[in-house]
């Protein structure tokens, strides 16, 4: 599957396109298809991401997850700082990012 | 330290007024991101892995108690209180908002600081040595020089567009303390029949081609210097590449046409830019370096009551002589073991404030190995310094010892990352906490970068690992024999690479064969220059 | 199009051909130099000429600045004209490498020039225009 991700314009989250709009949760992210292209451009035509790019991912029971390291950091946080990720409460969040 | 006056401070306010200006047209849509990009670039303002990161100034490493007081405050404020320090002697803040960054840069400018030319194709922050006016080798102060450089490069109308960034590194002793020759231009302060001026050596760098700059002029005069450094960048801006970004560097230009070119090409545009009148007149320099005049010393020569044994560790690797007799260098690391390089909350932050305040004649240095400097510290204050570094959990003795590693972001916060860096020196730290085989060690500077971009030194590490991508997997080489000191080299990559654990065993094979095989008190690095690469390669692959 | 004009004189109408055509027959008053020229070229004619159009075919490409200083410190008084790929936040630094006119290639907002040309008061250094740098200040 492929999802369309980029980062918010004002705070720089990172987020991810649900169908209709934007999740700081990967889990929320929708699978784009061929249209990726075209709501990539009207998305940040429209300010309401910066930066986008389509990438590959696999569908799992927990929801989507990126298929390169990088986009599984990104959809979590940094692995040296559990603290700051978006599961801070969860040791176990970040088992499948590695 | 410098002060500025109504000049220098009509600047920067203004520069925060242009880029809160560049910001609303940005989120009002009248800026592409594309056109935005080099703006907020030269604001220091990145989009990185999670958020826009924030690169700070920290002109030539050189900082007080209210500005490192600052640095505490936007960490908490802005950030998620903490911030890290990184090799060019700058701080970076890792989730910064677009709409704060105008009120962070504006706060900054209250304690005259600024995130001007911290990024982008211009001259970059100007670096120095970190233990510059308290050095016992230095020939003259070096950042009077460093901050005349400042000033000439702060928006030049002229080097804003360059080829690729510009790096500038200033010393003023035969040691290298800054990694000079590995940078586009780095001056070697020297006298010669009484009068200062420069060795002059271009086109150091890292990044994916690693170039020690050659000597391209060996005296340039003072009063000659801004005049000689505008020659060397406009023959650099006009025929440097452009037509690809890995060859962008004026390095490359200089590995391609030679240096003799080159230094033919800047010597005619430097009799040309001479005859301009663009060079300040001593006195602006003399102006600049009243600012940086000795401290007022105690007399008092007190040696430290060495009773304590830790104490004492920490005083034979962590604190390094004076010019001033009584008063002793302190550094603190920023290298706990299992920390991340670098990395301090802001309540450290505010603590290494306090000390300067009260021990250090009110000045801090930020150091290319992440490290923070005291610079003037009484040797009957260091028990007291070392016992409050110590409630902060900054005292670690482990000053150039293996766990005094650099490593760069890496792919736990950087978009251009390969792997990771930071898990890997955690994982080094760990391997080699014992403070005394560290020491028996001895010097052995290990340096990681998340890719090839080099920003963690590693070609300049006696041992450096590179992150690399292998088919989506994490895989790190190791290099060997390199040094960004006086005695400048680049490392060789041994052979294949490794995984993470599989790296942390390289590494700790590697002391073995180090240990077995030195002669009376060679370093790492010595030994490995005597016997070459094979012993090693055995132990690790064989 | 040239949208922003800081001189008094009338415009050149002539068009300005490539810096080859013009060292060929050179009767030409107006040249136009891409940012692979080499600016010195044109020094031994710059009496004869009243208009120098630099071409910035991508904003990124800053040759053009080193162009215009080469041009003014030899002492050219004609018309300097940025043209192409030139943005609100570079025209500035065009000023003080000596550009007086400018034609970018997509239209900008005449106010937002105005205030990019108005935030500094000082420069810390020398350049082709005519501000004084603070280091002089300072000294008197
Ligand atoms: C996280 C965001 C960062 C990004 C996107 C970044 C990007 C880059 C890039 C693209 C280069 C290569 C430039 C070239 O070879 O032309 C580079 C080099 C470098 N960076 Fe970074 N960097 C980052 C963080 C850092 C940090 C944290 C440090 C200090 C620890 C640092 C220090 C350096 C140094 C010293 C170089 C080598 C300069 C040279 O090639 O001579 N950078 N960086
Ligand atoms: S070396 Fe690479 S991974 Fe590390 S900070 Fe620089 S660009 Fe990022």
């Amino acid at each position: 599957m492929k999802l369309l991700t980029g980062n918010d314009l004002g705070s720089g989250a990172v987020t991810w396109w649900t169908g209709n709009g934007w999740s700081i949760h990967v889990e929320d992210a929708a699978d784009v298809g061929e249209h990726g292209e075209a709501i990539l451009h009207a998305e940040e035509g429209a300010r309401r991401v910066n930066a986008p790019y389509i990438i590959d991912a696999l569908p799992t029971e927990d929801g989507p997850r990126p298929a390169h390291i990088k986009d599984r950091i990104r959809a979590l946080g940094p692995t040296v700082r559990t603290d700051l990720t978006l599961k801070p409460a969860d040791p176990a969040a970040g088992d499948w990012i590695i | 330290m410098y002060t500025y006056d109504t000049y220098d401070q009509a600047m920067v306010d203004a520069r925060v007024a242009e880029f809160r200006d560049q910001i609303t047209r940005r989120i009002a849509g009248e800026m592409t991101e594309d056109q935005f990009k080099p703006l907020r670039l030269m604001n220091g303002l990145y989009l990185q892995l999670h958020a826009y990161m924030l690169r700070v100034a920290i002109p030539y490493g050189t900082l007080d108690s209210r500005q490192m007081r600052m640095l505490a405050h936007i960490a908490r404020t802005y950030d998620r209180d903490y911030g890290h320090f990184t090799t060019r002697q700058n701080i970076q803040y890792n989730w910064i908002k677009l709409e704060d960054c105008a009120d962070i840069l504006e706060e900054l400018a209250t304690v005259e600081m600024h995130a001007i030319q911290t990024s982008g194709n211009c001259i970059r922050n100007i670096s120095s040595d970190q233990y510059a006016g308290a050095a016992a080798d230095e020939v003259t102060d070096p950042r009077p020089w460093a901050e005349l450089l400042r000033q000439w490069s702060t928006f030049h109308p002229e080097f804003s567009y360059l080829p690729r960034k510009f790096k500038i590194a200033v010393i003023a002793s035969p040691e290298d303390r800054a990694a000079m020759r590995l940078h586009d231009i780095g001056l070697e302060l020297i006298r010669q029949d009484g009068a200062l001026g420069a060795r002059v050596f271009v086109g150091g760098g890292m990044g994916r081609t690693p170039m020690i700059a050659p000597e391209i002029n060996p005296f340039v005069k003072a009063d000659d210097l801004l005049s000689y450094l505008e020659a060397c960048l406009r023959v650099y801006n006009r025929y440097g590449r452009r037509d690809n970004i890995y060859k962008a560097r004026i390095k490359i230009l200089i590995h391609e046409i030679g240096a003799d070119a080159y230094r033919r090409q800047v010597a005619t545009e430097f009799a040309h830019v001479k005859t301009l009148g663009i060079d300040p007149p001593l006195a602006e320099l003399e102006r600049i370096a009243a600012f940086f005049a000795p401290p007022a010393y105690d007399a008092a020569n007190v040696e430290p009551d060495r009773t304590d044994p830790d104490f004492a560790v920490w005083l034979d690797q962590n604190v390094k002589p004076h010019k001033q007799a009584g008063y002793a260098i302190v550094n603190i690391s920023l290298k706990p073991i299992g920390g991340i390089p670098g990395d301090a909350t802001s309540a450290q932050i505010d603590v290494m404030a306090d000390l300067a305040e009260k021990y250090s004649f009110d000045e801090l240095r930020v150091t290319h190995a992440q490290n923070i400097v005291l610079p003037y510290v009484a040797k009957r204050d260091l028990y007291a310094v070392w016992h409050a570094l110590r409630d902060a959990a900054l005292a670690d003795a482990n000053l150039d010892l293996i766990s005094d590693i650099i490593a760069c972001p890496g792919l736990d916060y950087c978009s251009l990352a390969n792997a990771r860096s930071i898990p890997v020196a955690q994982k080094i730290a760990t391997r080699f906490a014992d403070m005394d085989r560290q020491r028996d060690l001895g010097e052995l500077k290990l340096k990681i970068s998340g890719c090839i971009n080099a920003c963690g030194h590693h070609h300049a590490g006696h041992i450096g690992i590179l992150g690399v991508d292998k088919k989506g997997v994490e895989n790190y080489q190791l290099t060997f024999g390199g040094s960004g000191a006086e005695d400048v080299s680049i490392g060789k990559i041994i052979g294949p690479g490794f995984d993470e654990d599989g790296v942390v065993d390289a590494v700790e094979k590697a002391t073995e064969v180090y240990k077995a095989l030195r002669e009376g008190d060679e370093r790492f690095l010595d030994t490995y220059r005597r016997v070459g690469l094979e012993p090693f390669k055995e132990a690790i692959y064989g | 199009m040239v949208e922003f004009r800081y001189r008094t004189d009338e415009v050149t109408e002539q068009p300005s051909v490539t810096l080859d055509a013009f060292l060929d027959q050179s009767n030409a008053t107006a040249v136009r130099l891409e940012p692979d020229d080499d600016a010195r070229a044109l020094i031994p004619f710059l009496d004869r000429l009243t208009l120098i159009e630099v071409a910035f075919p991508k904003y990124r490409d800053g040759r053009g600045y080193s162009a215009a200083r080469i041009l003014r410190e030899a002492g050219y008084q004609g018309e300097l004209r940025a043209q192409g790929d030139v943005l609100v936040d570079q025209i500035a630094f065009m000023r003080r490498c000596g550009f007086d006119s400018f034609a970018p290639e997509s239209s900008l907002n005449p106010d937002a020039v105005a205030r990019a040309l108005a935030h500094y008061d000082h420069a810390y250094q020398g350049a082709a225009d005519a501000v004084v740098p603070i280091w002089k200040l300072r000294h008197g």
